[in-house]
């Protein structure tokens, strides 16, 4: 298997030179994404068939490559045949979305070369079973993603986004470098397989975690190592949004996941604190910066914070219970997790897919400039519509079964004997709560001011339905989150070989259930059944629209729309995204962002129009990062007198290091 | 191992170190040549001396290029390049002879710790080898850096590689290959670096290499 998966990933690296031969030319387009399609629908769906047959051992293959000590180790288990089945069939997606929508790409040569590349080094990482080959092909990841952000360089802002995209990831890696140098200890064996034999001491493990939660945490969106994300994620082309923000983020968590639960050997209990501090914080942040953006895109970047806030607050929860070694709940939570991390991809690529459709029909990204898009773009706003709708966690679609499962979890922690988690946990439940309910405001906003109204402006009056790839790929999506959210019971039972292989412990079998019910825990505690709420739903809507159809007029009138009063009922006069928002800002902003607002009043008489202005700072931006910035600014100012000394100098440098670090090595204990 | 053997080994290796000290209180450039070719000449008995104790007769090619190259070509050819720059009689120190050799000392010193240290396991002709090799590069080092003309920074660099030489032939089981590339790739450096000389010859009329920084703009 391992084989075949690394000839998928030959496959899609071959592509590039292939796409830069053709010249970038329409064909090439249709080529390179049509590839990528079959390429990463055939390893995904392997991957997905293939999930239940792995133990911890899986299929392992070792080449001549990398370190010639080493050589390069590549093996699939369980938890990365899940990861490569997200990771693929997230790209099948986007890939389907592109053959449409690629075609209205300005400069094709920049972005086909890269989008195999990109998608060939996510597989990479999760295939890597040493360190070194791990960190290649991460690296290979940020560079490539990097190139599709600053794809369309000539916007200055793009041009921001990928510098400190590139410096984030720069810095991300590092902490990873160090984090897998201090697990290989003084032998330097970078083998993965001989990293899981040796135990680290505690500080030390606790000093992985910690590196551990900076380098993946930094690629995932964790607050407050997130500033590079809502730039760099809409900078890139819409079907490379979707697989940034739907996939790459997933890798970050397979990265996390394969170093603290496999590699770093048994966990200790207050390693979940921190993590569950972490995840907690950033869903309610990612959501509360969501709220606060005009732009679509932006939106959902911050949305993605969010759900990768969940993501690691239900990992928290895993490393606790496993910390006591009550395997079953840690089972569940790391369950909940990972089918979170499968419906997040599916809904996060559906959602940018259906972004970029707004945008190639508008052209606009700022939600103040959309509206009525429901009756220009219908098939759209369905498959929008349904991707909030799982975003947002209602029954009966996927996201409301991961966060239901996730709530199980959590109310199983009164069960915990220590009290910090004890009193940890259902302060974290209560962040996850709140972060739902805010994400539910956050994509009704999205989706009225986006679709519903009248238009706000001619390119949204203008604005045509989109073409048939890409809405087959949206169509395929939502049918996944549909899917998903009638049989959990499936998907909890495909996961259980990686809960078994992490945690050693396992959910109830599902499938077994009658009518698709799933119980996490047992029958007299909880069920749900999401076939039930569908049939429920369905059925009851259908009957009330009968019943207003058949017993009330079905004459369909057709008016003006009430203007509220106002004398010139301009579209401008409807509910605005930031009106929307502004009860939020009020009782949140102040403290988090420390809005400011301020109205401005014409005189009795005048006939200028009201103001009102809003000021909001960005805290993580203002604390972490410009004090960084501006040492890091005073430092290369310092240090630039090094780039003008003269030849004997620089030789003296060099000779003065080498005899420092051979002191060093004279005086080591 | 027979004493002797290990004996004369170390005294060569000895000696080179001690030629790189004479190189470093030679501040006239003509004579820093004639003991550039004495250094290589200690190089070339050290080298063929390993090749005859260790069996290894790849390491007489070695010694033939080291000798060849080192000890004849590179200095003749260095010579006329000083006689044609009619720099033959100038001096050239940075630092005082005194303070040199001071430095020269410390950093034997560190090397012998340095060297005894990490190579605890090795067997003692290559422990001894390595220290003195790596003395080598650092007086080479030191040379470089203490000088200002060119051609004495290029001899530095040439008693460096030397040292290099010294530490691959005392280790057991180099490959021929690399060492006959590390001593073409000396050849190479020392044209590139010849035809520099003339160049900045050429250009500002001295090969101090000041004059290069002042040409830089930062100093005046």
């Amino acid at each position: 298997m391992v084989v075949y998966a690394l000839f998928g990933v030959l496959a899609l690296v071959a592509l590039a030179p292939v796409a830069i031969a053709l010249n970038a030319s329409a064909r090439a387009t249709a080529l390179v994404y049509s590839a990528s399609l079959m390429i990463t629908l055939i390893v995904g769906t392997a991957a997905l068939l293939a999930l239940t047959g792995y133990d911890g051992a899986g299929s392992a293959v070792t080449l001549p490559l990398g370190l010639p000590w080493l050589g390069a180790h590549f093996r699939i288990d369980a938890l990365s045949a899940f990861f490569l089945a997200v990771i693929n069939l997230g790209g099948a997606a986007a890939s389907l979305f592109a053959l449409g929508y690629g075609r209205h790409e300005e400069f094709p040569g920049r972005v086909l070369p890269f989008y195999p590349v990109y998608l060939g080094a996510m597989n990479l990482v999760l295939l890597a079973d040493d360190a070194f080959s791990f960190l290649v092909s991460w690296e290979f990841m940020s560079l490539s993603s990097w190139a599709l952000v600053i794809a369309h360089h000539r916007v200055r802002e793009n041009l921001r986004a990928g510098y400190v995209y590139l410096l984030m990831a720069g810095f991300g890696t590092l902490a990873l470098l160090l984090a897998f140098g201090l697990l290989a200890g003084a032998q330097g064996n970078y083998a993965f397989d001989a990293i899981r034999a040796a135990h680290p001491s505690t500080g030390l493990a606790a000093l992985v975690l910690i590196l551990v939660l900076i380098g993946a945490g930094s690629k995932a969106g964790l607050v407050p190592l997130h500033a590079w994300l809502p730039l760099a994620h809409p900078a890139a082309p819409s079907h490379i949004s979707a697989l940034m923000s739907g996939v790459m983020t997933k890798v970050a968590v397979y990265a996390f996941v394969r170093i603290t639960f496999d590699l770093l050997g048994p966990p200790d209990w207050w390693w979940s604190l921190v993590v569950l501090a972490v995840g907690g914080i950033s869903a309610v942040m990612g959501v509360l910066y969501a709220l606060m953006q005009r732009d679509v895109k932006r939106v959902l970047a911050y949305s993605t914070i969010e759900n990768i806030g969940i993501i690691f607050a239900a990992l928290g929860l895993a490393l606790a219970f496993k910390a006591y070694a009550m395997h079953f709940a840690a089972a569940l939570a790391l369950t909940a997790a990972l089918l979170h991390v499968f419906n997040h991809a599916l809904f996060k690529n559906l959602l940018f897919c259906g972004a970029g459709a707004v945008l190639s029909a508008t052209g606009e990204r700022d939600l103040e400039k959309l509206g009525g898009l429901i009756h220009r773009m219908p098939q759209t706003a369905f498959v929008f519509l349904i991707g909030c709708t799982a975003i947002s966690a209602l029954p009966p679609l996927n996201g409301f079964v991961s966060e239901w499962l996730i709530f199980q979890a959590i109310l199983l922690s009164p069960q915990l004997p220590s009290w910090g988690l004890k009193l940890m946990v259902p302060a974290v439940g209560a962040l996850l709560a709140l972060s739902a309910a805010l994400a539910g405001a956050c994509f009704v906003r999205a989706f009225g001011i986006g679709f519903l109204g009248r238009p706000r402006s001619d390119e949204a009056r203008g604005a045509q339905e989109t073409d048939t790839h890409s809405l087959a790929a949206m169509y395929a999506l939502a049918a996944l989150c549909l899917i998903a959210g009638i049989l959990p019971g499936l998907f909890i039972d495909t996961l259980a070989p990686v809960a078994q292989m992490l945690t050693q412990g396992r959910m109830p079998v599902q499938t077994g259930v009658e009518w698709l019910s799933i119980v996490p825990i047992a029958e007299s505690r909880s069920s749900y059944n999401g076939l039930l709420v569908f049939v429920f739903m369905t059925a009851s809507g259908m009957i009330a629209a009968f019943a207003i159809h058949r017993l009330a007029s079905d004459r369909i009138r057709r008016s003006i729309a009430w203007g509220c009063g106002y004398p010139d009922p301009g579209p401008l006069t409807q509910y605005t995204a930031d009106s929307l928002a502004q009860p939020i800002r009020r009782v949140f902003g102040t403290l988090v962002f420390s809005a400011h607002e301020s109205g401005e009043m014409p005189p009795p008489g005048s006939t200028a129009p009201a103001r009102l202005t809003v000021k909001m700072r960005d805290p993580v931006w203002d604390t972490l990062y410009a004090p960084v910035a501006d040492f890091i600014t005073y430092a290369s100012e310092r240090l630039n007198v090094l780039q003008f000394l003269t030849i004997r100098r620089y030789l003296t440098l060099v000779f003065m290091a080498l005899v420092l670090l051979l002191l060093v090595l004279a005086i080591w204990p | 191992m027979n004493k002797l053997t290990f004996d004369i080994a170390h005294m060569l290796a000895g000696s080179l170190v001690l030629v790189s000290f004479m190189q470093l209180y030679q501040d006239r450039l003509s004579s820093l040549i004639n003991i550039f070719a004495l250094h290589a000449l200690v190089l070339t008995a050290s080298v063929a001396w390993q090749a005859f104790v260790q069996h290894a007769p790849h390491l007489y090619i070695t010694a033939t290029i080291a000798f060849v190259f080192k000890a004849v070509v590179i200095p003749v050819a260095l010579r006329r390049i000083v006689v044609k720059l009619g720099i033959h009689r100038e001096l050239d120190n940075v630092v005082g002879v005194g303070l040199a050799m001071l430095a020269g000392i410390g950093l034997v010193a560190l090397s012998m710790v340095v060297m005894l240290r990490v190579t605890a396991e090795a067997d003692p002709l290559a422990r001894e080898d390595l220290a003195f090799a790596l003395s080598v590069v650092l007086l080479g080092l030191l040379m470089m850096v203490t000088r200002r003309n060119a051609v004495s920074q290029v001899i530095g660099f040439m008693s460096l590689e030397n040292g290099l030489v010294l530490a691959a032939t005392g280790a057991k089981g180099m490959p021929l290959v690399v060492e006959i590339s590390v001593a073409f790739s000396v050849l190479i450096a020392f044209i590139v670096i010849g035809i520099f000389l003339f160049r900045i010859r050429e250009r500002f009329d001295t090969v101090d290499i000041q004059a290069l920084d002042r040409f830089r703009g930062e100093r005046q």
